[in-house]
């Protein structure tokens, strides 16, 4: 029961970071028609940056707000420079761009900094413990949640009441008929980049209070399993992409935790079971737990 | 208020439009008629900013509008309300007629939102329903509803019966009355010909990119070319 619940707790906090994520990876897909694969960079950057002020330095009190900029300036950025030119070429064209991001900001890392992974510390009170129930959790369990719970109370609320978040919903759901509106394609196609840097920043947060390191392809996997998530959730859905993360960290977890642990370490094939689980999952409902029946921009 | 001087417009090879020309004079109700396929949409559109045309200029009230961006012509005081209406059916009514006032200050925003209720009763028990759950007669106001927010100096409206039952379609042009009383000034693609040239001030026929014929509304609804182009449209055929 006590392991159960621990494993529960353990899960959120990883599906919550998904969760995080795949939003940022619905909303930019929602505006764009476009499965950022850069968008895992993000995470990368809030790293490096990290790194950097480390060594000059810094402090965890201040530090969420450099990841955080950076990763919003960083997706700001990418918009600009990249995705804006090929904005109405396929999907296919905005796909291999977003491939081409990944692997430059790979290769940038390693160039400018070491292909080697570079730690620094991490804050002091992560792995502290207090017990509830008698079942012991760490605080960095609950500061996850929490911030997590926070920040998609503030993006339900952004979306929900902002002239901002009304426009990317409705740019979503038909471009065009968003223009005839009067909303501007350029503002909110960057005002979304700019919330989905965000969330991968707030992410980033999270993934780096745990293990305080950067190195150049860690955004990669992270990466991945929000695609996932995202896709389970149904693209373009966005609480289908925080329950898709949720989804995902759980049984990533579970299985982990429960996989009969018989000589050859049954545990290890964690990821192969939930990647079966989720197959088995599209068998059945192909377009994702919310299908978003939008109809295709012209 | 609306000058079409020579418009061209092309989708790729197909050329949809073979330099039409039409006007509408302040406070107007200017009809769009013909048939199917004879670029009506096409024109609206180009119009609207969404399609750019090859050839020709649009004015708005003396400005040079050709090719410019929506955004900027909605601020210029321009709305369409698109063919097949296009209503945001993942937003609430209220979410769509808030987006229909993106263009104005919030202020100005809210007290019109508090006044579309009146305006259009229907809406008023949808208010927070997602626009996917209306009925056609319902969309089709929440439509017209949403492109007055920007309270537009011109108001376009591409078949705003198209789909509807006939005692809505009823509805729909007792709207339009309504907005001409109140000196909208409109031009209106309409596939009920006759009715719409009854309530026009005056009318353009459209018939394979080119306008045909024009007239005062009742001068058009008399005219057998009206009849022979929704007859003969077919015989000649292409839009070549």
């Amino acid at each position: 029961m006590t392991k159960l619940l621990q494993t529960i707790v353990d899960g959120l906090g990883v599906g919550s970071t998904y969760a995080l994520l795949a939003l940022g990876i619905s909303l930019i897909f929602g505006v764009m028609h476009l499965v950022n694969f850069a968008h895992g960079e993000l995470i990368t950057v809030g790293a490096y940056v990290s790194y950097f002020f480390f060594l000059h330095g810094g402090s965890w009190w201040w530090m969420p707000v450099a990841i955080i900029g950076s990763a919003m300036l960083a997706s700001v950025a990418t918009e600009l420079v990249a995705f804006r030119w090929v904005r109405n070429a396929s999907p296919f064209t905005l796909l291999l761009t977003s491939f081409a991001l990944e692997r430059l900001s790979h290769a940038l890392w390693q160039i400018l900094v070491s292909p080697k992974q570079r730690a620094f510390p991490k804050p002091s009170w992560v792995f502290y413990q207090f017990k509830l129930g008698g079942i012991s959790f760490e605080w960095m369990d609950i500061v996850t949640i929490l911030v997590t719970a926070a920040t998609l109370l503030l993006t339900a609320l952004v979306f929900k009441r902002t002239m901002f978040g009304i426009s990317v919903r409705g740019a979503a759901e038909d471009f065009d008929a968003a223009r005839l509106m009067g909303v501007r394609a350029n503002r909110v196609i960057s005002g979304a980049f700019a919330f989905a840097g965000l969330l991968a920043g707030v992410a980033a947060c999270l993934i780096l209070m745990r293990s305080p390191s950067a190195d150049p392809s860690m955004g990669s996997d992270w990466l991945m399993k929000a695609v996932i998530a995202a896709v389970v959730g149904g693209l373009g859905s966005f609480s289908g992409a925080v329950i898709g993360g949720l989804v995902l960290g759980l049984l990533e977890t579970l299985t982990r935790a429960y996989l009969p642990e018989v000589a050859t370490g049954w545990d290890k094939f964690s990821t192969a079971v939930t990647f079966v689980v989720i197959a088995a999952f599209f068998v059945a409902r192909p377009d994702g737990i919310f299908k978003v029946s939008h109809a295709e921009r012209v | 208020m609306l000058e079409v001087d020579q418009i061209t417009t092309r989708y790729g090879a197909i050329t949809a439009l073979h330099g039409a020309s039409l006007e509408v004079r302040e406070g107007e109700l200017v009809a769009l008629v013909g048939p199917n396929g004879a670029g009506k949409t096409t024109l609206l559109n180009t119009v609207a900013g969404l399609l750019r045309p090859a050839s020709g200029t649009v004015r708005l009230e003396g400005n040079d509008i050709t090719g410019a961006e929506p955004a900027r012509l909605v601020r210029a005081g321009l709305a369409l309300v698109p063919e097949h209406r296009r209503i945001f059916k993942d937003l609430t009514v209220e979410e769509n007629l808030r987006l229909g006032g993106a263009t104005v200050p919030a202020g100005e925003r809210r007290s019109r939102l508090a006044e579309a209720p009146e305006l259009f009763p229907v809406l008023k028990a949808k208010w927070n329903t997602a626009a996917g759950f209306l009925s056609g007669g319902e969309a089709q106001q929440l439509a017209v509803a949403r492109a007055l927010m920007s309270n537009p100096r011109l108001l376009l409206l591409d078949e705003p019966t198209l789909g509807l039952a006939p005692t809505l379609i009823d509805v729909v042009f007792e709207l339009l009355q309504r907005l001409r009383e109140q000196g909208r000034t409109m031009l209106v693609v309409e596939q009920n010909a006759t009715r719409i040239l009854r309530l026009a001030d005056r009318g353009y026929l459209l018939r394979t990119g080119r306008i045909v014929a024009e007239g005062t509304g009742a001068e058009l609804a008399a005219d057998g070319a009206l009849f022979d182009s929704f007859i003969g449209g077919h015989a000649e055929g292409g839009t070549a």
